[in-house]
Formats: C-alpha cells, sequence, structure tokens
C-alpha cells in the first residue's frame, strides 16, 4: 500500500459516498460503483506489487499476491450483477413514475404515527378491567 | 444416550408428535401424553434407593464443548421430589383433563402436546446441574405457559394474559440469565452442585448484582410482589392448566431457585432481607387479596401467591430447619392446592358456574369431592392430620430457632399470614359445599361428575391424608433432599405430634384467628374493602406498557423515518465513525509507507478525475460515462499491479455495465433537475469527507501492521501439484476458495432474476412474445454493414471466449471473464438486431443457460461425494483436442464452464430485462 493508492481509495470512498447520500437511483447506483472501486484498490493495495502470478511465467518470489486478486475479481463481478438489478430498480420507477427518484417510504412514515401498538395495549386493559378486578363487598 | 437424556427425548418427541398429529386422536391424546410423564416417574421411583443411600447419580453429555456448554444432568434428593411432583401430578392432570374437556373441544391435541413439552422442560429444570441448562428449560416453560395460558386463541382476555405472563417471566428470565453469567464469571463454575460443595464468594458488587438478578427472575416465575399480577390473570387458561402449571409446579420453579442457592449465599448481604422481605410481603397482600375473591378459582390464584411467598421465605432463610419446613410446604401445597383446583374444575363443569354466590346445593353422590375438598382445605389451613399442618409446625419451630436479625418480625408475620390463609381455605369450602345448600333449589340438580373424573382428585387427597398422618414415610426423601441442598444438614424428623410446644400453640393461634376472620366474614369483608384504594400492581403494568408504546413509537419515527438517504448517512456514518474510533484508541502507527510508483501518478490523476466527474456531471449519461472511464483507469492500475486477470475482468465488466447503463438511461430524464438545499450538501459533504478520511488511516494502519506471511504463499505453492493449474488466481476461485465461486455465482443468479422480475413485472404479453423474430422483420432498422461485420465479428469474440476458457487455468482468463466476453459477443448482436436479434441467436432461453451454469458448477463440487472425496476435489487429465492442442483437463474446467455459462446467463437475463424497446409506460398501464 503506498500513500498514493490509499490517497486513490479514500477519494473513491469519499465521492461514492456523496453519491450514495442522494435520491436519484441513477446517481447512487454510479455511487456504489466508485465504493467498488475504492474496495478494489483497498483489497489489491493490501496485497504485494509484483508480476503476473501465473507459474512459469516469472519466478515465483516475484509474483504480486493472487489472493487479494481472486477476492477482487469475485467483487467485480458482484457489481455488475448488483448494477443491474439497481439499473432494473430505476427502470420500474421510471415505468411508474417517469423518474428515479427514491422518495420517502410512506409505510415506515405511517408507521411513525400511526397507532399498531393502540390495539394490543387496548386488550391488555380490557383484560385488567373485567377480568382480575376485586369485587365489589 | 443416557436414560435421562432418552427421558427428555421421549417428553420433546411425544409432545410434538401430539401438536403435529394429535388432533386426530382427539380427546384420546390426552391420554396418550400421560406416557412420558408415567415412565419419568417411574424411573425416579427405581432410582430413588440409589438417591436415598446418599450418592448422587449424575450424568454428563458434552454439547458446545468449546465454550464449557454441557448437559449435565444430577438427580438428588431436590431434584427426585421435584422430578416426582411433575411426573406424577402430570399423569394425574392429564387424565383429569380428559374428563374435564367436552369429545369435540377443538386443538385437544396441541393442548396434549404443550402439556408434556411444559412436562419436560420441567423436568428438566429441575435435574439441570447447570446454569445455562436451567436457564434454557427456564424459557421453554415461559413459552409453553404462555401458549397453553392463551388456548382459547379467540379470546381477548386470555391472549391479553397470557402476554402479560410472558413479559413478566420472560423479563426476569433474561435478568437471570445476566446473573447466571456474572455468577458463572465469579465463582468459575456453572455448575449448580459445584457452586455447593466450593466455597464462592458471598460479598462483592459482582456477587451482589448477580444475586439481584437472579433473584429478579425467581421473584417473577414464583408471581412474588410486585409481579404476582400475571398469576392471577393466568387463571383464563383451562382448569387443568392452571392446577398443572399455575400452582403445583411452573410457579415453583423460583421457589426452586431460591432453595438451590440460598445455603450457599443466606450470608450474602443483600440475600435475606431482599428475600424475607419479599416473600413476608407477598404472603400477606396475596392472603388480604385471596380472602376478597368470589370467584373461586381466583381465591385460589392469590392463595397461591400467597403461598408462594411463604415457599419463598422458607427456603430463603437458608437454615437445614427452615429448608426443611420449606420442603414439607411445597410438596403439601403442590397436594393440596393441585387438588384444589381440580375441585374447582369439576364444579365448573357440572355446575357452569365457580362463584360462591351462584354455585347451587349439591347432591350425596357430590361426597367423594366435598370430601377432597375437606381434606384439601385443611391441609392449606393447616389442621392436624392434613400435610399441611406438618409443613407449618415445622415452620414455626425453624423460624423460632433461627437467629438472624428480624427472625422474630418474620415469625410474627408468617402466623398472621397463615391466619388468612386457613380463613381463606375455610373460605373456600364454605362458600363451595355448604353455604349453597341454604339456598333454595331451582332447576335440575347439577349432575355428579363421574368416577374417572373423580380419581385423580381423590388420589391427591388419600397422598394428603397419608402425609398428614404418618409423615414418617416421607421423612427419609426430606433428610435426602435437604441434604442435597445443604450439605450441614441432618436427618429430618417429621412427625405428626411433638409434644405441647411453641409451635403447636402457634398452631393454635393461628387456627383460632383464621377462624374467627371467616366467622366474622361481614366485618373482615368491610375492612378489606380498603385494600381496594392501594394503587395496584396492574396499573404499573399497564402504565409501563403503554411508555413502551409511546417510546417504541419515537424511536421508530426517528430510525425509521423513510428517507433512504437518512438511512444511508446512518450506515456509512456508523462505518466510518466506529472503526476510526476504534482505530484512534489503540493506534499503532506504522509510519508513512511509500509515496508510490511514479507511473502510478497519471492513473491516478485519471481516476480521481473521472470520479469527481461522474460526481458533478448533470447529464445522467455523463455520469455513466465518467464511471465507466474510472473502471478503465482502475484495469490500468490492475496491469500496473501484476493482476491481468483483474484487469480483463474489469475491461470487459466495464463495457457492458456501460451498455446495460445506456439501455436504462434513455428512457430516463437527460438531466438532474432538482437541486438539494445548502444544508443538505453540507452534510453529504461532511459525511463523505469523515468516511474519505477513515479510509486513508484504515487503508494505511491495516496493510503497515501486517505480522503473518500472506496466506496465498502456500496457494501458490500448491497451485500446481494440488490445483493443477498455473495460473494462481485461477486456482484460487475455481479450487482453493471454490466455495465462494459458488456463493458467487448464486448471487449473481439471483440478482438477474430479480432484474428481470423487477423490470418485466406487470407486462402481459409474456407468453404471447415469440422466441425468435424472423431477421428481415421490418419492425427493425438494420444496416447491411454493421450486420456483416457482427456476423463475422460474432463468431471470432465467442471463440476467443471459449479459448479464455480453456486457457484460463495456465494463462490469465477463466470462466468469469470467458463469460463476460461472449457477453461482449451478445452485445454485438443487440447493436445489429435489438432484442430479437439476440433470442434469435441464443438457441436457450436466458433462465435456461443461467440455470443449467449454476448446475453444471455445483454438480462439479458435489460430484466427488459421490466417489468418497470432498467437495470440489480436483481430478485431472490431459487430452488432445483439435485447434487448442494439448489440454490438461480437469474436473475444475467443468467448474469454470459452469461459471461461464452462469455469467452467459447474466448478460443474457439483462437484455431480458431492458433490452425491450416495447415497454413504454402507456403499454404498462394498459
Amino acid at each position: 500500500m503506498t500513500i498514493l493508492l490509499a490517497a486513490c481509495a479514500a477519494g473513491l470512498f469519499a465521492v461514492g459516498t456523496y453519491l450514495v447520500l442522494q435520491r436519484k437511483l441513477s446517481r447512487i447506483i454510479v455511487g456504489l460503483g466508485l465504493l467498488t472501486h475504492g474496495a478494489n484498490l483497498l483489497l489489491i493495495g493490501s496485497g504485494r506489487r509484483g508480476n503476473p502470478p501465473i507459474i512459469g511465467f516469472s519466478d515465483v518470489g516475484s509474483f504480486s499476491d493472487p489472493l487479494p486478486q481472486a477476492l477482487a475479481l469475485t467483487a467485480i463481478v458482484i457489481s455488475f450483477a448488483v448494477t443491474t438489478l439497481l439499473l432494473a430498480l430505476a427502470y420500474r420507477s421510471w415505468m411508474l413514475t417517469q423518474d428515479d427518484e427514491v422518495e420517502d417510504d410512506i409505510g415506515d412514515r405511517d408507521v411513525a404515527r400511526a397507532s399498531v401498538l393502540e390495539e394490543e395495549i387496548h386488550d391488555q386493559e380490557t383484560a385488567m378491567t373485567d377480568g382480575v378486578l376485586d369485587p365489589a363487598p | 444416550m443416557t436414560p435421562v437424556v432418552a427421558i427428555l427425548a421421549l417428553f420433546g418427541l411425544t409432545g410434538v408428535l401430539l401438536i403435529a398429529f394429535g388432533e386426530r386422536l382427539g380427546r384420546s391424546s390426552l391420554l396418550a401424553a400421560t406416557v412420558a410423564p408415567a415412565v419419568s416417574a417411574l424411573w425416579v421411583c427405581l432410582r430413588l434407593p440409589d438417591v436415598l443411600a446418599g450418592p448422587v447419580v449424575s450424568e454428563h453429555l458434552s454439547w458446545v464443548g468449546g465454550l464449557g456448554l454441557a448437559v449435565d444432568l444430577r438427580l438428588d434428593g431436590m431434584a427426585a421430589t421435584m422430578t416426582l411432583i411433575v411426573s406424577g401430578i402430570g399423569v394425574l392432570i392429564l387424565v383429569y383433563a380428559y374428563s374435564y374437556f367436552d369429545a369435540d373441544t377443538a386443538d385437544l391435541g396441541r393442548l396434549a402436546g404443550l402439556l408434556v413439552l411444559f412436562a419436560g422442560a420441567m423436568v428438566g429444570l429441575v435435574q439441570a446441574d447447570h446454569l445455562l441448562l436451567l436457564y434454557s428449560c427456564w424459557e421453554i416453560t415461559s413459552v409453553t405457559s404462555y401458549l397453553l395460558i392463551g388456548n382459547t386463541h379467540t379470546d381477548a382476555n386470555a391472549r391479553a394474559a397470557a402476554l402479560h405472563a410472558l413479559l413478566v417471566t420472560s423479563t426476569g428470565g433474561l435478568a437471570m440469565l445476566g446473573g447466571f453469567v456474572l455468577l458463572g464469571h465469579v465463582a468459575g463454575t456453572y455448575r449448580l452442585s459445584e457452586l455447593a460443595a466450593g466455597a464462592p464468594p458471598t460479598a462483592g458488587a459482582a456477587i451482589t448484582a448477580a444475586l439481584g438478578l437472579i433473584l429478579l427472575g425467581a421473584f417473577t416465575k414464583s408471581a412474588q410482589y410486585p409481579f404476582h399480577a400475571w398469576l392471577p390473570g393466568a387463571m383464563a387458561a383451562p382448569t387443568p392448566v392452571s392446577a398443572y402449571l399455575h400452582s403445583a409446579t411452573m410457579v415453583k420453579a423460583g421457589v426452586y431457585l431460591i432453595a438451590r442457592l440460598a445455603p450457599i449465599f443466606a450470608a450474602a448481604a443483600v440475600w435475606r432481607p431482599t428475600v424475607l422481605a419479599v416473600g413476608v410481603f407477598t404472603l400477606v397482600a396475596g392472603g388480604l387479596r385471596a380472602l376478597r375473591q368470589h370467584d373461586l378459582k381466583l381465591l385460589l390464584a392469590f392463595g397461591t401467591v400467597s403461598q408462594l411467598g411463604l415457599m419463598v421465605v422458607l427456603f430463603g432463610v437458608g437454615t437445614p430447619a427452615a429448608t426443611a419446613a420449606g420442603w414439607m410446604l411445597l410438596v403439601a401445597h403442590a397436594l393440596f392446592k393441585a387438588a384444589l383446583f381440580m375441585v374447582v374444575g369439576v364444579l365448573d363443569r357440572q355446575t357452569g358456574t365457580r362463584d360462591i354466590r351462584e354455585l347451587p346445593a349439591l347432591g350425596e353422590r357430590w361426597r367423594p369431592v366435598e370430601i377432597v375438598s375437606a381434606v384439601s382445605a385443611a391441609s392449606m389451613a393447616g389442621l392436624p392430620l392434613a400435610a399441611g399442618f406438618i409443613a407449618k409446625e415445622s415452620a414455626y419451630g425453624s423460624l423460632m430457632d433461627a437467629s438472624f436479625s428480624a427472625s422474630d418480625a418474620v415469625l410474627v408475620a408468617v402466623v398472621g399470614g397463615s391466619m388468612l390463609t386457613a380463613a381463606y381455605a375455610a373460605r373456600f369450602h364454605w362458600g363451595a359445599f355448604i353455604s349453597p345448600r341454604r339456598r333454595a333449589r331451582t332447576g335440575s340438580p347439577a349432575p355428579a361428575p363421574s368416577v374417572l373424573f373423580t380419581a385423580p382428585l381423590a388420589c391427591l387427597g388419600v397422598l394428603t391424608v397419608l402425609l398428614g398422618a404418618v409423615p414418617s414415610v416421607a421423612g427419609r426423601l426430606a433428610t435426602a433432599a435437604v441434604q442435597s441442598l445443604d450439605s450441614a444438614a441432618g436427618t429430618v424428623h417429621l412427625a405428626l405430634w411433638h409434644g405441647l410446644n411453641a409451635p403447636l400453640a402457634l398452631s393454635g393461634i393461628t387456627l383460632t384467628g383464621g377462624t374467627v376472620l371467616a366467622l366474622a366474614n361481614r366485618r373482615t369483608q368491610r375492612v378489606l374493602a380498603f385494600g381496594g384504594t392501594v394503587p395496584r400492581a396492574d396499573s404499573a403494568y399497564l402504565g409501563l406498557l403503554h411508555a413502551l408504546g409511546a417510546t417504541a413509537r419515537r424511536v421508530t419515527a426517528v430510525v425509521q423515518n423513510g428517507s433512504l438517504p437518512v438511512y444511508a448517512g446512518v450506515i456509512l456514518t456508523t462505518a466510518a465513525v466506529l472503526p476510526a474510533v476504534a482505530l484512534l484508541r489503540s493506534l499503532d502507527w506504522p509510519g508513512w509507507p511509500a509515496v508510490g510508483e511514479p507511473g502510478d501518478v497519471p492513473l491516478a490523476v485519471l481516476l480521481i478525475l473521472a470520479a469527481l466527474g461522474a460526481a458533478t456531471t448533470r447529464r445522467r449519461f455523463s455520469a455513466a460515462v465518467f464511471l465507466g472511464a474510472a473502471g478503465y483507469a482502475m484495469a490500468a492500475f490492475f496491469v500496473a499491479y501484476g493482476a491481468p486477470d483483474l484487469a480483463l475482468t474489469q475491461i470487459v465488466v466495464e463495457t457492458l455495465s456501460t451498455v446495460v447503463f445506456v439501455l436504462v438511461l434513455r428512457r430516463l430524464p437527460e438531466r438532474f433537475e432538482r437541486q438539494s438545499s445548502v444544508r443538505r450538501r453540507v452534510l453529504r459533504f461532511a459525511i463523505a469527507g469523515v468516511v474519505g478520511a477513515t479510509v486513508f488511516v484504515f487503508a494505511i494502519v491495516a496493510v503497515g501492521n501486517r505480522t503473518t506471511a500472506p496466506a496465498s504463499e502456500e496457494m501458490v505453492a500448491r497451485s500446481v501439484p494440488d490445483g493443477h493449474g498455473r495460473n494462481v488466481v485461477n486456482v484460487i476461485l475455481v479450487d482453493f476458495r471454490g466455495f465462494d465461486t459458488l456463493g458467487e455465482i448464486t448471487v449473481l443468479a439471483v440478482a438477474s432474476i430479480g432484474a428481470v422480475a423487477l423490470a418485466r413485472v406487470g407486462r402481459r404479453n409474456n407468453s404471447a412474445e415469440p422466441r425468435s423474430r424472423p431477421i428481415e422483420d421490418p419492425g427493425v432498422q438494420r444496416i447491411v454493414f454493421v450486420d456483416v461485420s457482427v456476423h463475422v465479428i460474432f463468431h471470432v469474440v465467442m471463440m476467443a471466449s471459449v479459448w479464455l476458457l480453456f486457457a484460463g487455468h495456465n494463462q490469465p482468463g477463466g470462466g468469469f471473464v470467458g463469460g463476460l466476453l461472449a457477453g461482449a459477443a451478445i452485445t454485438l448482436n443487440y447493436v445489429a438486431g435489438d432484442i430479437a436479434e439476440v433470442r434469435a441467436r441464443s438457441r436457450f432461453r436466458p433462465w435456461t443457460v443461467l440455470g443449467a451454469g449454476l448446475l453444471l458448477a455445483v454438480g462439479t463440487a458435489t460430484f466427488p461425494l459421490l466417489t468418497g472425496g470432498a467437495v470440489l476435489d480436483v481430478a485431472s487429465r490431459s487430452v488432445e483436442l483439435p485447434l487448442l492442442g494439448t489440454v490438461n483437463l480437469t474436473t475444475a474446467l467443468a467448474f469454470d464452464a459452469g461459471v461461464y455459462l452462469a455469467v452467459v446467463g447474466v448478460v443474457l437475463m439483462a437484455y431480458e430485462a431492458f433490452g425491450d424497446a416495447a415497454s413504454a409506460p402507456a403499454e404498462i398501464a394498459a
């Protein structure tokens, strides 16, 4: 890991974070792509730099670290699939609203306001008042 | 399998079977349920000689060895007593329940199964020698109790009572778990027997806290004030359940725990004041409430609360004599209280009421029930010749001899509480059988219960008299039980007649006082009515419940406000700040690493510029293109770092991503319109800055502090001999870490299925779509030059992709890259002729390709299992192939081919999702 590489990763993370915090899905998707790049840089940077780790191609001692490469390779392909899925969300959003803005979840707002617990507590109250009251003498 | 474990398994098995299939047996499921408790009781009887002789029968079964968790069971005197009560009364209750319920009552199999499960948990609880095993059983009894109280789940009262019981007992249970862990940590053992044998510390903040928490659990379970209110509420359960769980067994779990711990911790400063104060208060307050009830079942419930208070007092004192008295009361109470509950059940069922103001006069044939009621009530009151008398005599004797501070006050309170007990015992029997005789008979007399219905309570009545008249029969078991609790204890002498002494005098006072209270019923009631003005625990519980609900709502409103940016902000800030704090607290600065290779600088500049461009542009397309540029810069980085596989993959992925972006973005507005407020942008900047800074420091500190050699050195060494491949990255993917890859392509499959489902949802003409459209279809504009070029290039690219797959094991390449390149070839098709061309080219549907790839990979991975190998074992053979030359065919290649197909499937799915031009919103709406 060099300072340059760390700085690049940090920069990608910062810009990616900035984009993920928005409401437009396309921006969020681009942001996630940048975050993936940053993460892959971190992975690669954690290993040694060197020649391609292909036996017979060069001396084993000069190899770059193959394990982070395998991990990053996986990450790259996964991020492609995730991008596709998120784009499908944007596509769906466009079909419904002609835009890719993520609105606030109405259900969550209702939960915050509404009285889902009221009924349960009401049950308890009824039970207490007509169940276990000491009778009048 | 050891005998006790086998018996516990029998409980569990019959319980589950009855819940699942008991409905077919109907009422007989209750009789089938008696098997497990009967076996358990029989087994204890067979082992009783061993237990009485002294040595403890114990069993050990390792559970989670690494955590020191074990199933430690032991059958000593106390455990044998409790097991006999649980199993014996269990059998009687189940037989009784057979007559109690109508043949057509619904869900009897479930009820029987739950009762058996409960009984098994209770047996496990009393035989557990390990605190954590005891806790597990404790919670199972709470849950089964919850389900049994709420048995009539259509009744809101029953549901509420069940929830009340669950909330109180499981909160206590959690506190108790905390106490157990603390205790186990401080004392160095989780085994009760080792705690009793060793001398664990009795002073110190940790022990005080541990004992406080454990007592909280015991008090909630045994319905002590101020947590008692759930027990009267639990009377919503069917009477057999109340008789079993809420008088004879489960509520004694707390008492049992106190009995186990008292001899060890009675010296602790927190123990006696807490236990005695709570117990005495519960004894008196419960008795007062019981005296006011008209509902016989509620009268008994408050009586149980009161008697549990007395048991807590007796066991809590911690002297051998008091423990012996507690043992006697525990046994006597189990007998008389279960019998009295059964009497109420019989009355309720045969007459339709259990209110002492409405019960009708009963005929001669009710005599057996009346006698059992009289005997049991006498035992409760403490009349001579009944078991309760022996218990009360021992209690008075032990408290008079005890020498702890305020023991006299406790004695006075116990005598007072026992007067109340005698009074409500009289109220019970009088109200149930004697006072109704004065009433005018109306209608036909209530039918007398059948012999089978009466038999279980008669058994209990006989035992009460036997223990009361000839208490010495239980002498040896009492001795064994008390000695198992307190090794300092001597022989326990149980006798009816101790001579004219002070305890006898106190008994006399108690009975006289009780009689006076009962006879002066009208005045007593008038005085007791003042009790109604005292605030009750019920209202405190309701208040807590309201506060909990309000808090939950407020917390939900804050943390789940429905805004995605807020969620993402909270997650990212947490993810950045927590590690940063941890890093700073124990910062081990490795020193600055090298600045970097000069050749990297242009790449870094390009990368950051592309990222900034993606963030600042106002056009969607530009953002996607900038992202692609960043990806190509990454690929260049990979090349410089010595990672050709990564570079290849990144380039192809970036190309494909850009295409998919374009497919979707063509629908969306060109520009981002709305600009958010300055405040939000500043906040975003701040979070982004924090995240970036944390990543920077983390990267340098984490990598600079490497202490062990990289794991990959071994992988490089084993790549050729074990993996049969020279490209180490590929060998890692398909062999060393093949499970990861398997998981990954599953993720790919799931994500792309999700994408297709989302994009195509609501499209009705799905099945009507032609599998392929003729290329001459005039609907698509075609350009001859593009057509021809694509036709030529397509095959070349496909060949290259297959070559990459085959070569990948030894050179850069592999299934991922190959599959992605094939995806690029498909993209060419799309460019030439839209989705129709893609469909025409691919002989199989996208999901078929995807599924085939997954199947191939999973099949190859698991195939070695058939030949006795391990998952992902690799076999290899060299083959001469035309065009490709000598190819070392390994099973890893088949696995990689699966990966290849899966990736091709993902790309095809992406076109299936977004490639269709004819999916305008208008059409969807139609």
